[in-house]
């Protein structure tokens, strides 16, 4: 398995240089000039060009792309345009509240969606089924910001339990505050996750539970816990397993609105400040973790499933 | 290790508390404040941007300020003189000014902080083409003399606007004024706290404890700087809503600048008062390209400003009345140069009439491309009116879908709009940047002059004449001419002055009235 794992981590390398140039030439052939930007309302056009010199951006295309490639392979992502603070910098101050999110919101919703979608399946057509169903639908249908605004209607400004915005560091705040800020937001997000998760795990059980060794299982007299989750989970555990995955890397890059409207500081908002601002270094050193955070997120999923089904080997 | 019952109770009561959020008993003075835009850069000289203005005004003070009048008043300078030929002037710098490092304040850092300045701000910039010499006398006397008469010297080192000429220690000023500075020592009222600034989310302010405030009352920047509060927090909040509620439970002292569809909300709630504390607020602008046709022709483009009519543009993008005003004149309604000469054509505000002008003028048909930036609603309201106005005039109108960024750049395009380039696009000014013919929104040097280019001989003869007249009277006859010409060439249309209002929570006391938002003297119960 090992060389397995060695094999994927080597094919990431041509997978990011092909990341790494795409990015590149998109960001420069979006219109959007950083310089202009910065020079502001009252600048002149040789303000504007002395500006683009002094950041190197009148340079060919060509030297661009090698000077930063370079700096990346030693490990530097650049220093961000507007801010002067190198982009690992700005990373590094943001991974915490979006790392912390996602864990919350993927525990939150595998806890509650797994049983719920198991539940739903082993009673399907009865009355918990469909409310699961119902549940799984209006969580997908209800956009995130409507959902995460009556939240915070409901108890923030009502019922004043939690706070409406902001996030506290359990390392630095303590446990306390960082819970009753992150408690809303978990709940926005794993409101659709649990969507999610919980149909694809109905879908899945239900397969399971029609196939023969389930029956010859329950034939042997087995308690019906047992068989749910010994023979049944197990076998449906891949796709689940799968889904799960993809949403951590998902909530990893692609929470801005809910960053947003808890005005949480977090990757998906850092990302979309540069793009508005054409803040190419950070845009560039985002999509590299982004990227890298995907392919590995893949390759443990991967790896995961010879966990559940003894029949996949590398 | 036994813990008793009475311990068990304290740790399960120390955890509940813990969870249930309440907070540490601290004697700390916090002010909380939502800003207008987010922080990104530090140095308030090599962006214009005006949340590093403001940033600049918390931890930068100026040699002058400018007061609620418009008239500049000494704020780090104690006392001051210029020679009868007014060619040489001398100031000398306050007792007991101190950089946030301790070090003492020293005329060398000034006249190095006043060359970067002067390097990159289009004011400075007049002003040192006038300069012969600039120089430390002493450790507290700034010497300044002149080569020719100049009538701006205070106005411009005491200007309130970006860029505003800080004052930072001489090894900080002598960084090249197109690279960002890398340290943030100032002497102003505050001190910056960089370990604990967020980009994109919160910036942090001490009070400087050795700050030596003017025993003048506050006046606009001007008077004494009297920080009332321990530590000032700005927290950048991207979602309106999200502000809002912030604001209403008690999270936020004070919002900047809410949009103007929560004012209802805001108004309404018997714990916030929502106040105009911006005297002039700010010009809303429609900006023509000179370059290329049709605009290339002054009588079309005052065809189109008979067809403005300012309360169609503010009612469309700021709505409440209380919010906004007309105003004729390019000067903002309200400040010393406001005059109504050559305004007659603003005030038409007919489709017919701006019509019956386009023919007579020989419209024929050029595609007009109009910028338009979907991301700011307040613009992109201005653009669907001027839209809808010019296709009710008969002009083949292509509006352009962008977000600002973008636009940024596209006006900076000197070619023709099929190859990139571009006829129209909106802004707004805050009043303060326009408030006399200096501006360089009112240039008419294609040359050295704004977006849109306008050419115009008198017009540059009357600014210039303007910024060495030596007395008020004098400018105001200056500014009256420089307005003549810019609407007889239709350099731009003036659609509406409007005034955005801050909310705070009742405990907040002392916001001073300023075209520039200032959080000394902000005091909190």
């Amino acid at each position: 398995m090992w060389g397995y794992v060695l094999r994927r981590l080597l094919a990431t390398v041509p997978v990011m240089g092909v990341v790494v140039l795409v990015v590149f030439l998109i960001l420069r052939l979006t219109p959007g000039d950083p310089a202009a930007v910065i020079a502001g309302d009252y600048a002149s056009a040789a303000d504007i060009a002395r500006i683009r010199s002094q950041l190197g951006l009148d340079r060919p295309l060509l030297e661009q792309f090698l000077t930063w490639l370079a700096q990346v392979l030693r490990g530097d992502l650049g220093t961000s345009i507007f801010t002067n603070l190198p982009v690992t910098t700005l990373i590094a101050q943001r991974l915490e509240p979006t790392l912390l999110l996602a864990l919350t919101t993927i525990t939150f919703s595998v806890l509650v969606a797994v049983p719920l979608g198991t539940l739903a399946a082993w009673r399907a057509g009865g009355l918990l089924d469909r409310c699961v169903m119902l549940f799984s639908v209006a969580g997908f249908s209800v956009p995130v910001f409507v959902l995460g605004y009556l939240l915070i209607y409901l108890f923030a400004m009502g019922l004043q339990l939690l706070p409406v915005q902001g996030y506290r560091s359990p390392f630095t705040d303590g446990l306390g505050p960082f819970l009753r800020h992150i408690a809303l937001p978990t709940l926005t997000l794993g409101t659709v996750f649990v969507a999610l998760i919980a149909r694809m795990t109905r879908a899945t059980v239900m397969d399971v539970l029609h196939e023969d060794h389930v029956r010859t299982a329950r034939a042997k007299g087995q308690h019906e816990l047992r068989v749910m989750t010994r023979h049944v989970l197990r076998n449906a555990a891949v796709p689940i397993v799968t889904v799960i995955g993809l949403g951590v890397a998902l909530l990893i890059g692609g929470v801005v609105v809910t960053e947003s409207v808890y005005n949480i500081p977090g990757l998906g908002r850092l990302v979309l400040d540069a793009v508005l601002k054409r803040d190419y270094p950070i845009i560039q050193g985002l999509i590299i973790l982004f990227s890298f955070v995907y392919i590995l997120i893949n390759l443990v999923i991967d790896l995961v499933y010879t966990l559940f089904d003894p029949r996949i080997r590398y | 290790m036994h813990i008793g019952k009475t311990g068990r109770l304290f740790a399960v009561a120390a955890v509940a508390a813990s969870l249930a959020g309440i907070p540490e008993a601290s004697a700390e003075k916090v002010l909380r404040v939502i800003p207008h835009a987010d922080l990104k850069n530090l140095d308030p000289i090599w962006t214009t941007a005006y949340i590093s203005r403001n940033h600049g005004y918390m931890i930068y003070d100026t040699l002058f300020a400018m007061d609620e009048n418009f008239v500049p008043q000494p704020q780090m300078v104690g006392e001051w003189s210029v020679s009868e030929d007014r060619l040489t002037w001398t100031f000398v710098l306050r007792d007991g000014l101190k950089w946030h490092d301790g070090k003492p304040v020293t005329a060398e850092d000034c006249v190095a902080s006043l060359r970067r300045w002067g390097a990159r701000d289009g004011m400075g910039q007049l002003l040192m083409s006038a300069v012969a010499s600039l120089e430390a006398k002493d450790a507290r006397t700034i010497v300044l003399k002149l080569s020719e008469p100049y009538g701006l010297v205070l106005e411009s080192i005491g200007k309130i606007s970006s860029n505003v000429p800080f004052m930072m220690p001489k090894r900080v000023a002598e960084t090249d004024p197109f690279q960002q500075i890398q340290e943030y020592v100032g002497s102003g009222p505050f001190v910056f706290k960089k370990e604990e600034w967020v980009p994109g989310a919160k910036v942090v302010y001490e009070r400087f404890r050795d700050y030596v405030p003017r025993s003048e009352p506050p006046s606009a920047a001007a008077g004494g700087k009297v920080a009332r509060v321990d530590r000032v927090e700005w927290l950048y909040f991207p979602d309106q809503t999200t502000a809002l509620n912030a604001l209403l439970a008690g999270e936020v002292d004070i919002f900047e600048q809410p949009a103007n569809d929560l004012m209802p909300l805001l108004e309404s709630n018997p714990d916030v008062v929502v106040d105009i504390v911006n005297p002039i607020g700010n010009i809303g602008f429609l900006r023509f390209n000179h370059l290329h046709p049709p605009f290339d022709k002054a009588e079309i483009r005052r065809a189109v400003l008979m067809a403005i009519k300012q309360e169609d543009y503010m009612t469309a993008a700021v709505g409440n009345p209380k919010y906004w005003r007309t105003c004729y004149s390019v000067y903002p309604c309200g400040t010393p140069y406001e005059n109504d000469v050559g305004s007659d054509i603003l005030k038409v505000g007919d489709i017919e009439k701006a019509k019956a002008a386009l023919q007579a003028a020989g419209y024929d048909g050029t595609p007009v491309v109009i910028l338009h930036p979907t991301d700011i609603p307040l613009l992109s309201a201005f653009t669907q009116v001027t839209a809808d106005k010019l296709r009710r005039m008969g002009m083949n109108v292509d509006v352009q879908a962008m977000d600002w960024a973008t636009l940024t750049s596209r006006r900076a395009k000197r070619e023709k709009p099929a190859e990139g380039g571009w006829n129209m696009f909106h802004t707004w000014w805050i009043g303060a940047d326009v408030i006399d013919p200096t501006a360089i929104a009112f240039s008419g040097n294609p040359d050295k002059g704004w977006f849109g280019w306008p050419k115009d001989e008198e017009l540059e003869k009357a600014r210039a004449a303007f910024a060495r007249a030596q007395s008020v009277e004098e400018r105001k006859e200056w500014a009256r001419k420089a307005q003549e010409r810019l609407l007889a060439i239709a350099a731009s249309g003036h659609i509406g002055q409007f005034f955005t209002p801050v909310a705070y929570r009742k405990s907040v006391t002392g916001l001073i009235r300023s075209p520039v938002f200032f959080l000394w003297n902000v005091d909190k119960q």
